[in-house]
C-alpha cells in the first residue's frame, strides 16, 4: 500500500512539473510584449526597461521559468497587470464563487446521474431507459453556453421565474443565492449528469451478466437485493473514475456558465486575462487548475483501491 | 482461380457485415447518419441553396421573424439567418475535419512510436500526454487560440492540439498489446524495417478504433470551435460560425430569439449525430466492443 501510494505520488509530481513547463511555455508563446501591454503604447523606453527588469523579462526564458517556479513554491504567483495585485489574491477572491456553483453541480449530477443510470439499466429498453438515454445524449451534445441562453430565454424572459444573470454569495443570503444560482447550477449539472448516467448504465449492464449475479439469482435472492446489494457495488467502481474526470469538465463548464450568467468567478477571470493578455494571471490560473485536476486524479486512484479489494491486493 | 475469388470475397463480406451491423441499430442511427449527410450537403451546396450571401446586410429588415423572404428571419443588421446557418455548417465541417485529421496524423504516429519502442520514449510521451490531459481542453485551446489569427486554419490547428492526446492514448494502449503478437515477432525475424512493422503491420490493426475515435472527435472539435467562437477567441466575425452567431444573437435575445437559439440547435444536432454514428461504427467495426460505451 505504502509503496503504491508513493509511486502514484511520484507520477503525479512529475505530471505537475510537466504541467508547469507547459503552462509556462504556453503563456510565453502568447503574442505581444507584456511591458507594452501593461504600460500602454505611449510609455517611455525607460519605463519599459524598468518594468522589464522588475519582472525579469530580460532574463533568458529558462531562467525566467526557474524564477517563476521558485516564487511559486513560496506561494507567489506573480502580479496581475490588469488588477495590479497578486494573482493568488485574485484567485482566492474568486474561488468561492466558482466553488459555490461547481460543487453543488458536481454533487447533484453525481447523485441524479447514478440514479438515472441504475434506473435505465434496470428498465433496459423500456420507456424510462429511452427517455434517460435521450436526455443524456442531449446533455452531451448541447453546448453549455447555448443551454444557458435557452434557460435565460425560457425561464428568465418568457416565464419570468428566474433572474437573467447575477450572483449572490451563499454566506450573504442563502435564499438569494439559490434564486440566482439555481439556473447556473442546474445547467452545469445537466451537462455533467449525462456521462455519469451513461457510465453507470453500461457498468450495470455489464455486471448484471456476470456469473456471480446468476449465482445470486439462482440462490433465490430477491431481485432488489441482487441489484442493489451485489450488482451496484461493483458497477459503481468505474463510476468513481468518471466522477473524478468530471472535475475537469466542471472547470471548463463553470467557465461557460460564469460567462453566460455574468458571475465573477475563476472562469471569467481566465477569459478576461486571455483577452487582455494578462500573462501572470493566465499562467497562474492554468497551473493552479491543472494542479487541482492532478490532485483529484491522485485521490481517485487511492479511492479506487480503498473501494475495490482486488485492486488493493495488486498494490502489494 | 477459385482461390482468387475467395480472396476477393472477404472484403465484400466484411463490408456487408459492416453495413448490416451499422444500420441494424434502429432508426436513431439511420437518422443521425442522415443528419450528417444533410450537414455535409448543406456545407457543400450553401451558395446554391440560398439567394443571399452571409455578409449581405439589409438595414430595412433588421431582427425580422420568419417570412417568405427570410425563412428563419434576420439578425441585428439584417443578414439572413438561414444563409448564415448554411455557411456556418461550412465553417464547422472544415474546422471539425481539419483539426481531427491533423490530430489523428500526429497523435497516432506519436502513440504508435511510443508504444512500439516502449522504454523511456514511451514514458516521456505518455507523461506529457498525462500533463496535457490535466489541463482542461477549453482553457488550453483558449490560451493557444490567442496565438493564431481567427481563420479556419488557425482555429483548426489549435483545436487539433487539444485533441492530439486522445489519439496518443488510444493508439498507445492498442500498440502495447498488439506488439506482443506473433506476426510482429515474425516480421522482426525476417528483418523487416521497424518503420514497415509499425506503419504497415501495426497501424492497420488500429484502424477500426482510429475511425471510431476520429468520428467522435469531429463532434468534439465542432463543439470546441463553437465554444471558442462564442467566447470571442475562435473564428472572427463576420465569418458566419455558429458560435459567433450565438454570441451576437444573445444581445438581441429578447427581440429575436431565433438568431441565438437556432445555431445552438445546429451545433447540438451535429454533435449528437457524430457521437451516435461513432457509437454505431464501434459496434460495426469491432464486435468485441459491442454494448460498451
Amino acid at each position: 500500500m505504502g509503496r503504491y501510494v508513493l509511486k502514484r505520488l511520484g507520477i503525479s509530481l512529475i505530471v505537475v512539473l510537466l504541467v508547469s513547463v507547459i503552462s509556462f511555455t504556453l503563456v510565453h508563446m502568447l503574442p505581444g510584449d507584456p511591458a507594452v501591454l501593461a504600460l500602454g503604447s505611449e510609455a517611455s523606453a525607460q519605463d519599459i526597461k524598468t518594468f522589464r527588469d522588475q519582472y525579469y523579462l530580460n532574463e533568458p526564458v529558462v531562467k525566467q521559468y526557474f524564477i517563476w517556479m521558485s516564487n511559486l513554491l513560496r506561494g507567489d504567483l506573480g502580479d496581475s497587470i490588469a488588477y495590479s495585485r497578486p494573482v493568488l489574491a485574485c484567485l482566492v477572491e474568486r474561488l468561492p464563487r466558482t466553488i459555490s456553483i461547481g460543487l453543488p453541480a458536481l454533487i447533484i449530477s453525481s447523485i441524479i446521474g447514478i440514479g438515472c443510470g441504475i434506473l435505465s439499466a434496470v428498465q433496459r429498453g423500456k420507456f424510462a431507459d429511452n427517455f434517460i438515454t435521450f436526455l443524456s445524449t442531449v446533455g452531451l451534445g448541447a453546448p453549455q453556453f447555448w443551454l444557458g441562453i435557452v434557460g435565460i430565454y425560457v425561464f428568465g424572459m418568457q416565464l419570468g421565474l428566474l433572474p437573467l444573470s447575477g450572483y449572490v454569495a451563499p454566506s450573504e443570503n442563502l435564499g438569494q443565492f439559490l434564486y440566482y444560482g439555481c439556473m447556473p447550477i442546474c445547467i452545469l449539472s445537466f451537462s455533467l449528469l449525462a456521462s455519469v448516467a451513461r457510465q453507470t448504465r453500461s457498468n450495470m449492464l455489464e455486471v448484471v451478466n456476470q456469473d456471480y449475479i446468476r449465482t445470486a439469482r439462482a440462490n433465490g435472492l430477491v431481485e432488489r437485493s441482487v441489484i442493489y446489494k451485489h450488482a451496484l457495488k461493483n458497477a459503481l467502481i468505474p463510476v468513481i473514475t468518471t466522477i473524478g474526470l468530471q472535475v475537469r469538465v466542471v472547470v471548463g463548464g463553470s467557465l461557460m456558465v460564469e460567462q453566460v450568467f455574468n458571475i465573477a468567478g475563476i472562469g471569467t477571470l481566465i477569459v478576461s486575462a486571455v483577452n487582455g493578455r494578462d500573462y501572470m494571471v493566465v499562467q497562474g490560473c492554468v497551473f493552479m487548475i491543472s494542479l487541482f485536476t492532478v490532485a483529484c486524479n491522485f485521490i481517485i486512484d487511492l479511492l479506487y483501491g480503498l473501494v475495490d479489494p482486488r485492486i488493493r491486493k495488486s498494490w502489494r | 482461380m477459385p482461390n482468387a475469388i475467395k480472396k476477393n470475397d472477404a472484403p465484400l463480406r466484411d463490408a456487408k457485415r459492416f453495413f448490416h451491423v451499422f444500420f441494424s441499430r434502429g432508426w436513431v442511427t439511420k437518422l443521425c447518419f442522415g443528419m450528417i449527410v444533410v450537414f455535409v450537403l448543406c456545407a457543400v451546396f450553401a451558395p446554391v441553396l440560398t439567394p443571399y450571401t452571409p455578409y449581405e446586410q439589409n438595414l430595412l429588415a433588421m431582427l425580422k421573424g420568419c417570412s417568405a423572404e427570410h425563412l428563419l428571419g434576420t439578425d441585428n443588421i439584417g443578414r439572413d439567418t438561414l444563409t448564415r446557418l448554411l455557411y456556418g455548417a461550412r465553417v464547422s465541417l472544415i474546422t471539425g475535419l481539419l483539426s481531427s485529421i491533423w490530430a489523428a496524423a500526429v497523435g497516432s504516429t506519436l502513440g504508435l512510436v511510443a508504444g512500439y519502442f516502449g522504454g523511456w520514449l514511451n514514458t516521456v510521451i505518455m507523461r506529457l500526454t498525462d500533463a496535457m490531459f490535466s489541463i482542461p481542453p477549453l482553457i488550453f485551446t483558449m490560451v493557444l487560440s490567442t496565438m493564431v489569427s481567427g481563420s479556419l486554419l488557425g482555429v483548426s490547428a489549435v483545436i487539433g492540439v487539444s485533441i492530439v492526446p486522445s489519439y496518443i492514448r488510444m493508439v498507445n494502449g492498442l500498440v502495447i498489446s498488439l506488439r506482443e503478437n506473433d506476426y510482429v515477432t515474425a516480421a522482426n525475424l525476417i528483418g523487416q524495417k521497424q518503420s514497415v512493422i509499425m506503419f504497415r503491420h501495426l497501424l492497420p490493426n488500429c484502424l477500426a478504433s482510429l475511425i471510431v475515435t476520429f468520428t467522435m472527435n469531429v463532434g468534439t472539435a465542432i463543439m470546441l470551435e463553437s465554444t471558442l467562437s462564442y467566447l470571442g477567441v475562435g473564428i472572427t466575425p463576420p465569418t458566419p460560425a455558429w458560435g459567433v452567431m450565438v454570441s451576437e444573437g444573445y444581445k438581441y435575445l429578447f427581440n429575436q430569439p431565433l438568431v441565438a437559439i437556432l445555431p445552438g440547435v445546429c451545433i447540438m444536432l451535429v454533435v449528437i449525430a457524430f457521437n451516435i454514428v461513432g457509437d454505431a461504427l464501434r459496434d460495426a467495426l469491432d464486435p468485441r466492443l459491442r454494448g460498451k460505451l
